[in-house]
């Protein structure tokens, strides 16, 4: 288990650094540069930006660049954003809480509604429930976030006026009025990630419960006069969580990464907003730094999936 | 117009929904002159005040909470390294100027005592020098006292190349000394008739000796104050998030009376422009939005939610288009685009009259623009001192035809002209932007029926606006016949908009395409009116030459102006604000209140 582990770990070693490699290449080939507002203001010599250009090295050559990003970062010291010259790692840290608070509770809707409706829908296939819930499944994942984030805004923000539509992730008020508006403002965001996800998950849930609920060991302990509850729980959900829980820890970096989209339409100031701000700036440290990092995670969850499985179904062994 | 409607304009007048000019403006159209004009608003109970803005709250706070939503988000808050005009708008909430610009592009002091004139004694009569006198009894936010000593620091700051300052154009060419404890003497090297620069509007505001000291030059980025402003402005700082939110709180010690009427301010930034629309005009969340990029007709739609106005300030920002004078096709020397050259096509006067009658002005305004793009025949525009009043437009594709014919372009077979075996064929290209590539295909539509074949291209606007050397497609380098886009003006007055035709501005490889004039237009008379308005120090001969450098670009068709684009925001109705097309948004952000 320990070797495994240690080869596991050894293997992610040269493909973060491939990854690194990629990742900085592509963006110091993407045309345009962090000072371009500069280039086009009348009132700012161009020395002004061959200036900043040079003290932030953006004139080194790409190979020199990245390693001293690299050296850097081995070193711990994320460098700067050139947009806000504030240090990388304070600029993530104080969008990280907002993120992982609404995308997390995004997936832990997304689950709460899975797990229920997709085990339940495949004890009963083709029941009028069943039938249902894959009518709204298939609209649920079918629908973009996009889409139904706007629908949402127009309904219950404009229509309805509801809810309120830009989330605000400093909220004066204090005790449950904060409580309350924080509630309100969260409602949205996280149902619209939520029942995507959870569209989504439902119908892996359904699949997978589905396969296990005919085989033999079931039929078996049915037999045994198990009563329902104990067969499903024990003996399929169980065994029929191994493929759900592969796609659930893969989604997990997500919850580090936000949501580009929905985190756009409702201004949440989470890693998703940072990310796509640094790229329209062009703004290489901090989408590095969050690519980076969101590398890290995939491969570490995909990791811990590999390690669940082991948990879950003892059979599967680690060499 | 009846006397129901007239009343009805005088009570909007009253309640401050409609300005005073605005009203004026609707008289003079019906044929009333302005003194009458003037005198009915008096009846009608609007008082003539001093101040142009009437500012009613009696008393400083009280206001509540102001929210404000800039869909691009501040960046940084040092004035000094604003990269855009949404990180000088932040800092401006906290920092201020010696003066601002009002929408007239007129000055207003801010922490000047009075605007320098020659009837003062603040400017000297040969335009070598001015002289400020600072407003006493000013603090900063941390109780230290306001001084010329403060300014004098600014100027040594801004000047150094190792503080990259992006305000260093302002003061490297003035020399700035203290001449007592609130006075400044700034020198100039020739005689500068705009000599409001240092000091003033966008890139003026000015930051705290006592904190800034230790940070000059190389360490500038270490300053913990950058992200934490001290400044003199009507609030202080609370909370900083880049991209996301600035949050400020009353300044108690504001240097004017009653003044600000919030309790606090918050900016929030991030999202796109259709829904901060939405947030002010349709659910009121907000009491106001900055730069309205959206489509009038979808403005007028939320504007019926009843909840809040779109607010139009005139600048001289011109969508136009450039007709390129030399040959895009042709490399001479590793560039296309060369002055060696000439274009094949668009040397000829003819091409040039007609595409000039091919642009409906009147339907783009109409059917694209509406309220935010202004038809006119002038590429200054504003403030309204310089715009020429002799030029027309006229869009006539029968009279397009008929200098064609004259000129000896001959409809070939398949409906496109040509003379002496060139084809009457242009490349047209603009950013990527909904409106643009609409405009794009009004013109084609047009010039098609005149026999001119248009190709349109369009690139994005990161790759269109980029000043990358390597790349062919930049509106600097101009590897193509005619373009369009939109230049803005970032100053009231001409000298610096108007140099973009000068001939030792053009646009080159050897200044890696850094010149400002980019259709490569040269032209003596131009040189010369433009020197001439260079070293004029009064002020209405200045405006007639920078009127005169307009009207022969224009009838020279340089350039075809199109729409003269406004700054539009968004207000709640209950928000009594002016905004000013020369300065920042929260340039009179001490002055903004809500009525009850």
């Amino acid at each position: 288990m320990s070797r495994y582990l240690t080869r596991r770990l050894l293997i992610a070693i040269p493909s973060l650094l491939g990854i690194s490699v990629v990742l900085f290449t592509v963006l110091a080939l993407a045309p345009g540069d962090p000072f371009e507002e500069l280039a086009t203001n009348p009132n700012v010599p161009p020395e002004v930006r061959a200036n900043l250009r040079a003290k932030f090295g953006l004139d080194d050559p790409i190979y020199l660049r990245y390693f001293h990003w690299l050296l850097a970062m081995v070193r711990g010291d994320w460098g700067f954003s050139f947009a806000s010259r504030v240090d990388v790692d304070t600029l993530i840290l104080q969008r990280l809480p907002t993120t992982l608070f609404v995308i997390g509770s995004s997936q832990i809707l997304a689950l709460a509604v899975a797990l229920p409706v997709g085990i339940y829908a495949a004890t009963r296939p083709y029941s009028v429930f069943d039938q249902i819930a894959n009518t709204l499944t298939f609209v649920g994942f079918s629908l973009p976030t996009f889409f139904t984030g706007l629908l949402f805004i127009l309904v219950f923000s404009i229509q309805l006026d509801w809810l309120p539509f830009v989330y605000r992730a400093d909220i004066s008020a204090t005790g449950w009025q904060w409580f309350w508006e924080h509630f309100k403002q969260s409602i949205m965001p996280i149902a619209v990630l939520g029942l995507f996800q959870g569209a989504s998950w439902t119908r892996y849930v359904r699949a997978a419960v589905l396969d296990v609920i005919r085989l033999d060991h079931v039929t078996t302990a049915r037999a045994k006069g198990l009563s329902e509850h104990v067969v499903v729980l024990k003996h399929v959900v169980r065994n029929a969580l191994i493929p759900v829980v592969t796609l659930v820890a893969l989604q997990m970096p997500a919850v580090f990464g936000g949501a580009i989209v929905t985190e756009q339409i409702f201004r949440i100031p989470g890693i998703g907003s940072l990310l796509i701000a640094s790229i329209l700036t062009n703004d290489t440290p901090v989408v590095m730094a969050v690519t980076f990092v969101f590398a890290c995670l995939v491969i570490a969850f995909n990791l811990v999936a590999d390690l669940l499985y082991g948990w879950l179904d003892p059979r599967i062994s680690y060499r | 117009m009846n006397e129901k409607r007239l009343r009805l304009l005088v009570g909007r007048v009253k309640d401050g929904k409609m300005s005073r000019r605005a009203f004026i403006a609707r008289m003079l159209a019906l044929g009333i002159t302005a003194p009458l004009a003037n005198e009915m608003l008096a009846s009608g109970g609007v008082a003539r005040a001093q101040e142009r803005f009437p500012y009613k709250p009696t008393k400083r706070g009280g206001g509540g909470a102001l929210k404000v939503l800039w869909w691009q988000g501040a960046t940084l808050l040092n004035p000094h390294f604003a990269v855009g005009t949404k990180d000088q708008d932040a800092a401006r909430i906290f920092y201020e100027p010696l003066a601002g610009w009002d929408p007239d592009g007129e000055l207003f002091p801010v922490l000047a005592a009075e605007i320098p004139s020659r009837e003062n004694g603040g400017l000297a009569p040969d335009g070598m020098w001015v002289i400020w006198k600072l407003k006493r009894d000013v603090a900063w936010h941390d109780g230290k006292p306001f001084t010329a000593d403060d300014c004098v620091f600014n100027w040594e700051y801004a000047r150094d190349p190792a503080t990259a300052a992006v305000t260093i154009a302002n003061y490297r060419d003035v020399t700035v000394e203290k001449l007592d404890s609130h006075t400044i003497k700034v020198s100039f090297k020739k005689p500068t008739p705009f000599w409001a620069d240092a000091f003033v509007g966008t890139r003026g505001m000015l930051i705290p000796k006592h904190l800034f000291e230790d940070y000059k030059g190389d360490k500038s980025r270490d300053a913990p104050t950058n992200l934490k402003p001290v400044g003199t402005g009507p609030y202080k700082f609370v909370d900083f998030k880049p991209g996301d939110m600035v949050r400020g709180e009353i300044n108690q010690n504001y240097h004017e009376p009653n003044r600000p009427h919030f309790d606090s301010i918050e900016v929030k930034g991030g999202g796109d422009a259709v829904s901060a629309a939405r947030a002010v005009l349709q659910t009121g969340e907000f009491d106001y939005a900055w730069n309205m990029q959206v489509e009038d007709e979808l403005l007028q739609r939320l504007e019926k939610g009843g909840k809040g106005r779109i607010l139009i300030t005139p600048g001289g920002a011109i969508e136009h288009i450039q007709l390129n004078s030399t040959d895009p096709w042709t490399e001479v020397d590793g560039e296309r685009s060369s002055v060696k050259t000439k274009h094949p096509i668009l040397s000829d006067p003819a091409v040039r009259q007609a595409l000039g009658l091919l642009v409906d002005r009147k339907s783009v305004q109409d059917h694209i623009y509406g309220r935010t793009g202004i038809a006119t025949a002038n590429f200054l525009n504003n403030p309204e001192r310089f715009r020429s009043k002799t030029m027309k437009f006229e869009f006539n594709i029968d009279k397009a035809n008929q200098i064609l014919d004259a000129g000896g372009w001959k409809r070939g077979a398949d409906g496109i002209r040509e003379k002496e075996g060139k084809k009457l064929k242009l490349v047209y290209q603009t950013s990527i932007n909904a409106p643009r590539q609409k405009n794009q295909a009004v013109v084609k539509q047009a010039c098609q029926r005149a026999g001119i074949d248009l190709e349109l291209k369009s690139v994005t606007a990161s790759v269109f606006f980029s000043s990358d050397v390597a790349n062919p497609d930049t509106y600097t380098k101009f590897y193509c016949d005619i373009q369009m886009y939109n230049t803005t003006m970032t100053e009231p007055d001409p000298e610096l908009f108007m140099n973009q035709f000068v001939s030792w501005e053009v646009a080159t490889k050897d200044n890696k395409w850094q010149g400002r004039n980019i259709t490569r237009w040269r032209n003596e008379e131009v040189d010369k009116a433009y020197r001439a308005a260079q070293g004029e120090l009064d002020p209405v001969k200045r405006a007639a030459l920078f009127v005169r450098v307009n009207d022969l670009v224009c009838s020279d068709h340089a350039v075809i102006p199109i729409v003269n684009r406004p700054k539009a925001g968004a207000v709640s109705n209950k928000m009594r604000l002016e905004i000013s097309g020369w300065d920042n948004d929260l340039a009179t952000l001490k002055d903004w209140y809500r009525e009850a």
